[in-house]
């Protein structure tokens, strides 16, 4: 508790210090000038911070108990993880400003080192998934006589050089099945998103064009929709749709893109009104009623191409909604069905090694594999959408 | 006496397209105590900036990057945050072009008002509350005790305008900066609010830069002129030297706009059938009627104009015409036959005859559509033409309204500026080659060069090609200029119409008279000579408002 109190002291009087030492060197320059004290408190914050954390990262890492010190070890994945990633974003983002047409040289030297890795990250997981029976190196419902071989390889800590990322707990290739869930968990994704977006948001548009009881309808049975929180309500759905679908022959994965398209809908429905709505009162649009035209060229020809910029940031978010939705779902039971390879499944499944963390770090990395597989793709999406976004919001001022 | 306010060798850059620009390239700028400066030019020509600059600030992404900006004896650009927070505010105030979007529209006007004096220690929030209705009855504006408990939607435009120039005074400044204070008013709140400002900036001899891209308004305004373009001085001389025998030529063509007079045509022939005819129309939203009886004839290759205050109704007349807002009672004419009153009941045809041009070109234009699929949309849609021949028609259009169809053919709206937008619009009006034009408010977002030019070519084009136009507008100086006939009106009646001279000569009715009487003219002493007319105490929202 001292050792607390006495770090919080030092770090307010440094910040103090750090301030009035810049001033003096620098003869008053601005910069120092009119730091705020919590600006310099955050810099030395920022500073000190950096400071544990290289020492933190060269701690061994093994305990002189013989265990592995697993924060140490994870941390610094994690470091390693984020250095490989930026130098990869970075070399990327050189070669696209290198190779290529003018146009996409250009949007390449204009982008942040975060959109880059956004744009890697998409890119790379759909060669994968397009691609998952070429790379793959098994079947995704092989089952191998080695059930629960530990990633990383090196038969002395449980692992074996035939499967680089272990085995599940009947003996399936991990790598195969985390190359396979890109094709099945992302497929299904985009394709969900797609249809959601075709529903919502052209009943979107119609309901801004259109107005009167049409949009009252429409909008007051979207508040109906979400009013039910979405989860439970996809869970109460696919329970219905798990006994149509035994008796109709129809794979239940059919029936799970349909009912979150429709759940994700209006959520876009609600966006596409409320864009349309801003765009339908412009002057131009007016001009284009007055001339007689119909409802067709004035949604897809007038509004849509003005509406493009938000909704193509929603689609990035909604993307990764459905995609969390579709795993939670399937982490769940209810999703997407064995012997199909699918990323929340792998995490439900491999969950328990979990509790081995401070034990066995490479055995906890089983489950972490596909939710990291997971994350890295909703971070990834994120970063485009935020710079698309940025943007966006950019042409307009 | 020394300078209050000296600005040497501005230079002053925009960042765009990753480069520093130049915005001003080296202005000088005196100011004594008690002095009124007009800054003119046309937009663009960095008044703003400079005005800005004046308190030692830029916009985002703007840098002075050379010059000096010396406030009474203060270097301003090198000051600190903590010296400037002492100086605005308390010593320069700044008046916004719209105080709409300027006053904070969750707290009452006088709590706004006291926030600076009480946070800058000049007096307590009683003291300046008691001030501030001192300043509210000396800027004549309605109800002074009571006006500044208001919130700022509770509040007409021309009165939000004079309380923040009161929110000006409350610290007593020795310098103000007035950004375009009455450009977005109507004439005749304009003259309450420009006689106010005056007074009160004679009375505690307080420095102005005046901003302003009119001319009129700038010669009551202002002890000196300075002319601005592009970033460049052109000239600045006394307010009178300057009006009466400006040195430059680009001066000389700011002071000759207003001079564009069409000649006058020969009377209608009796019994002539109008292209368009307004009968009896009164027209509601809602259940509240804001147009009753209204009445009017439109003749072919006349021209008429109809003006009023805002919320006259004269854009609503044009939604009755148009056929967005169909009318309650009433009948709309074209050609002698009589319109389906709901434009979606018009046929192809009915719907081509009459097109409209808007005020705001910016959102009259589809930003994503290039101009040639803007002109070439109406072409298509009405006459079927396709590939090279449409090609073509569009580029006749554009030869029609003065651009270069090669340059323009593939540029977006957002590529062209605002006289060049507005001449888009009349291309996409001609497209359809109709008979009947509607032109709302079409110059009045334009700067006075580029709006004399729109309305030669809407000149040239009635000539040509025997179009009829309604012209909206609230300018009386351009009603002069284009109109044959002319409709006034007010609060949803017509309340006089007739030939351009017959409404323009005396005896008019009273409202015509106090719309004429209103527009500011290019002499300095013309706001005196009209106040003492009116006589000074009549001149408040009572007389004006109830007439």
């Amino acid at each position: 508790m001292t050792g607390f109190v006495v770090v919080i002291v030092v770090l307010f009087g440094g910040a103090f210090a750090f301030r009035l030492a810049g001033q003096t060197l620098t003869s008053n320059a601005p910069k120092f000038r009119d730091m705020s004290y919590g600006g310099a408190f955050g810099y030395v914050l920022a500073a000190a911070l950096f400071i544990w954390a290289v020492w933190f990262y060269f701690q061994p890492k093994v305990l002189d108990t013989g265990f592995p010190n697993a924060g140490v070890v994870f941390f610094r994945w994690a470091v390693q993880g984020l250095i490989i990633a930026s130098i990869a974003a970075f070399l990327f983002r050189l070669f696209g400003q290198l190779v290529g047409t003018a146009g996409t040289r250009k949007l390449f030297r204009s982008m942040p080192l975060t959109a880059a890795f956004g744009v890697l990250v998409i890119l790379t997981y759909a060669f994968v998934a397009v691609f998952a029976g070429a790379i793959a190196p098994h079947g995704q419902a092989e089952i191998f006589s080695a059930a629960n071989v530990v990633a990383g390889g090196d038969p002395a800590l449980g692992g074996d050089p035939a499967f680089p990322l272990g085995t599940d707990q009947i003996g399936r290739d991990i790598l195969s099945r985390l190359i396979y869930g890109a094709q099945n968990t992302v497929g299904i994704a985009f394709v969900t998103t797609c249809l959601a977006f075709f529903v919502g948001g052209s009943l979107g548009f119609l309901a801004a064009t259109l107005r009167g009881w049409l949009d009252q309808l429409l909008s007051r049975g979207v508040d109906v929709l979400m009013a039910i929180p979405s989860l439970i309500f996809a869970l109460l759905l696919m329970t219905i749709a798990s006994v149509w679908a035994a008796e109709l022959g129809v794979p239940l994965t059919i029936f799970m893109i349909f009912i979150i398209a429709l759940i994700d809908s209006t959520r876009v429905y609600r966006l596409a009104r409320a864009v349309g709505q801003n765009i339908v009162v412009m002057d131009y649009i007016e001009a284009a009623k007055l001339r007689g035209e119909g409802l067709g060229y004035l949604v897809f020809k007038e509004i849509l191409p003005n509406a493009m910029a938000p909704l193509l940031a929603e689609f990035g978010l909604r993307f990764c909604f459905v995609f969390l939705t579709i795993a939670s779902l399937s982490f769940l039971g209810v999703g997407i069905q064995p012997p199909l390879a699918d990323w929340g499944t792998m995490v439900r499944d491999l969950a328990p090694f979990i509790n081995f963390a401070a034990f066995a770090p490479t055995a906890a990395v089983a489950p972490l594999l596909a939710a990291g597989a997971i994350a890295l793709l909703t971070v990834g999406v994120n970063f485009v959408v935020d710079w698309m976004l940025h943007k966006s919001s950019g042409l307009k001022e | 006496m020394s300078n209050l306010l000296t600005i040497k060798g501005l230079k002053i850059q925009g960042r765009s397209d990753e480069a520093w620009n130049p915005i001003i390239n080296g202005v000088d700028l005196e100011l004594k105590k008690g002095e009124v400066l007009g800054l003119i030019g046309e937009s663009g020509a960095g008044k703003s900036t400079i005005g800005l600059a004046a308190m030692g600030y830029t916009r985002d992404g703007v840098r002075i990057s050379d010059g000096s900006v010396e406030f009474d004896g203060i270097d301003l650009i090198g000051a600190s945050a903590a010296v400037k927070r002492g100086l605005l505010g308390k010593r320069i105030a700044y008046v916004a072009q719209s105080a709409a979007a300027s006053f904070n529209p969750a707290h009452k006007l006088i709590d706004q008002h006291t926030e600076a004096p009480v946070q800058h220690g000049v007096s307590a929030r009683s003291e300046s509350t008691k001030d501030g209705i001192e300043l509210y009855r000396k800027l004549r504006l309605p109800n002074p005790d009571e006006i500044g408990f208001r919130y700022p939607h509770q509040v007409s435009g021309g009165q939000l305008q004079r309380a923040m120039t009161a929110m000006a005074m409350s610290c007593r400044p020795d310098l103000i900066i007035f950004d375009e204070p009455t450009t977005a008013l109507d004439v005749t709140t304009q003259i309450e609010v420009l006689a106010s400002i005056r007074e009160i900036v004679e009375e505690f001899d307080t420095a102005a830069i005046y901003i302003t891209h009119d001319l009129a308004v700038v010669a009551q305004m202002a002890d000196k002129i300075k002319v601005l373009l592009r970033g460049d001085e052109v000239e600045e001389a006394d307010t009178r030297t300057m009006l009466s025998a400006p040195k430059k030529d680009y001066t000389k063509s700011l002071w000759a706009v207003r001079e564009f007079q069409r000649p006058e045509k020969a009377p209608i022939a009796d019994g002539s059938v109008p292209v368009v005819s307004v009968r009896g129309v009164t027209a509601a939203y809602g259940t509240t009627d804001v147009l009753h009886d209204v009445s009017f004839d439109i003749h072919a290759g006349r021209t008429v104009a109809v003006v009023g205050e805002s919320g006259s109704g004269k854009s609503t007349t044009a939604r009755c015409i148009t056929g967005l807002l169909p009318p309650r009672m009433g009948e709309i004419a074209f050609d002698g036959q009589p319109l389906p009153l709901d434009y979606r009941k018009r046929t192809k045809d009915q719907l081509r005859q009459a097109q409209m041009i808007y005020q705001i070109a910016d959102t009259a234009l589809n930003p994503r559509q290039t101009i040639g699929q803007i002109i070439g949309r109406p072409v298509e849609f009405y006459s079927g033409l396709k590939g090279v021949k449409k090609r073509e028609r569009v580029n006749e259009l554009l030869d029609q309204i003065e651009l270069e169809p090669s340059k323009y053919f593939n540029r977006l709206p957002s590529e062209l500026s605002g006289g060049q937008k507005q001449r888009i619009g009349i291309a996409r009006a001609l497209a359809a080659e109709p008979k009947f034009i509607i032109c709302d408010e079409v110059t009045s977002a334009l700067d006075q060069l580029v709006a004399e030019g729109i309305l030669r070519l809407l000149a040239d084009l009635q000539d040509k090609l025997g179009l009829s136009y309604m012209f909206i507008t609230h300018d009386l100086a351009t009603v002069k200029s284009i109109a044959d006939e002319v409709v006034v009106m007010k609060d949803g009646k017509v309340v006089e119409q007739g030939p351009k001279t017959q409404v323009f000569t005396p005896p008019h009715h009273a409202y015509t008279d106090l719309l004429l009487s209103s527009v500011p003219e290019m002499d300095p002493d013309w706001l005196n000579n009209l106040l003492t007319e009116r006589g000074v105490d009549n001149i408040g929202d009572a007389a004006v408002g109830k007439m």
